[in-house]
């Protein structure tokens, strides 16, 4: 059976959602790993966790990259392992260069805790090929600085090497201004790098893996994430 | 770049009458305290700060102002 780890930063607070969806929904083993400890080598795959890593101090996600697991987590990306960045975790990622790009205050500067509809753009890689093109997903969002940022020509490349794995879009998948909560650019809502074993998102797949939490959508990342490994 | 902090203190201006404000963007101000010989070293030093951690050159672009040497 797989091994994920998922790495437990100091304000990490999706850490033990996330291993009980793995766990108890998937029926993978799940350890949670104290960063500063994790020895990755031990693992199949890798999940970087929602949550305020060192309070946002300086920048979301800054501070955790700079700590060494950030070398252990660009050891495991050239190893091929996948690995799941979510929201703050999506956010440690783009601060270690392992996803272009950068997130930074949403345009209306507010916390936004809602659900959202999502286009899945990119259905290749293996956390989304358990969607159709196109498909349109329900998944909550949770941040304050989860605008995406990035210009051309980097923009225009992951457009064309089709990295834009989700859109914010609305429920009929179509992708606007008004179903845009916080002013990513191209509505970008998560990101897989170009070898396609690291994908970053804002949305919280692991809210959204029960009946009873009213989606199941999140699950099919995970799922597809932990399939892929053998 | 937007920098909504920046867009709604430059609004507020505007509404108490100062018309000619024209943009206000905010940042960050890091002081540091370092052990050097030179103001060449503390830039030099802290210009390798910024690049590794303190700014993201996606986002950020920065300045440094060495004092007290």
């Amino acid at each position: 059976m797989p091994k994920i780890s998922v790495i437990q930063f100091p304000g990490s607070n999706c850490d033990r959602d996330t291993k009980h969806v793995i766990e108890d929904v998937i029926g993978c083993r799940a350890d949670l790993n104290w960063y500063e400890s994790a020895d990755l080598s031990n693992y199949d795959g890798i999940v970087l966790p929602g949550g305020f890593s060192y309070g946002d101090y300086l920048r979301a996600g800054a501070i955790a990259a700079q700590t060494k697991i950030g070398n252990s987590l660009k050891r495991a990306a050239r190893e091929g392992k996948p690995i799941l960045g979510i929201c703050n975790g999506f956010q440690i990622l783009t601060e270690l260069g392992l996803l272009k790009g950068a997130l930074t205050t949403n345009s209306y500067p507010k916390f936004r805790c809602e659900h959202v509809y999502l286009k899945v753009n990119n259905t290749e890689s293996i956390f989304t090929r358990k969607f159709d093109k196109n498909e349109v997903i329900n998944l909550p969002i949770a941040h304050k600085e989860g605008r995406y940022y990035n210009q051309d020509p980097e923009l225009s490349e992951l457009k064309n090497s089709n990295q834009i794995a989700f859109k914010y879009s609305n429920k009929e998948g179509e992708v606007t201004k008004a179903s845009n909560p916080n002013g990513s650019c191209e509505n970008i809502a998560g990101l897989i790098n170009e070898k396609g074993n690291v994908l970053g998102m804002m949305p919280h797949p692991e809210r959204a893996s029960e009946d009873i939490l009213g989606s199941t959508d999140g699950k099919k990342i995970l799922k597809g994430m932990i399939e892929s490994i053998n | 770049m937007l920098d909504p902090e920046g867009k709604a203190i430059k609004k507020s201006l505007q509404k108490v009458g100062f018309e000619d404000v024209e943009d206000a963007r905010v940042g960050k101000q890091i002081k540091l305290r370092l052990k050097a010989e030179s103001k060449e070293e503390v830039r030099s030093e802290v210009d390798k700060m910024c690049k590794k951690i303190l700014a993201n050159p996606v986002i950020h672009q920065y300045n440094i102002k060495v004092e007290g040497i």
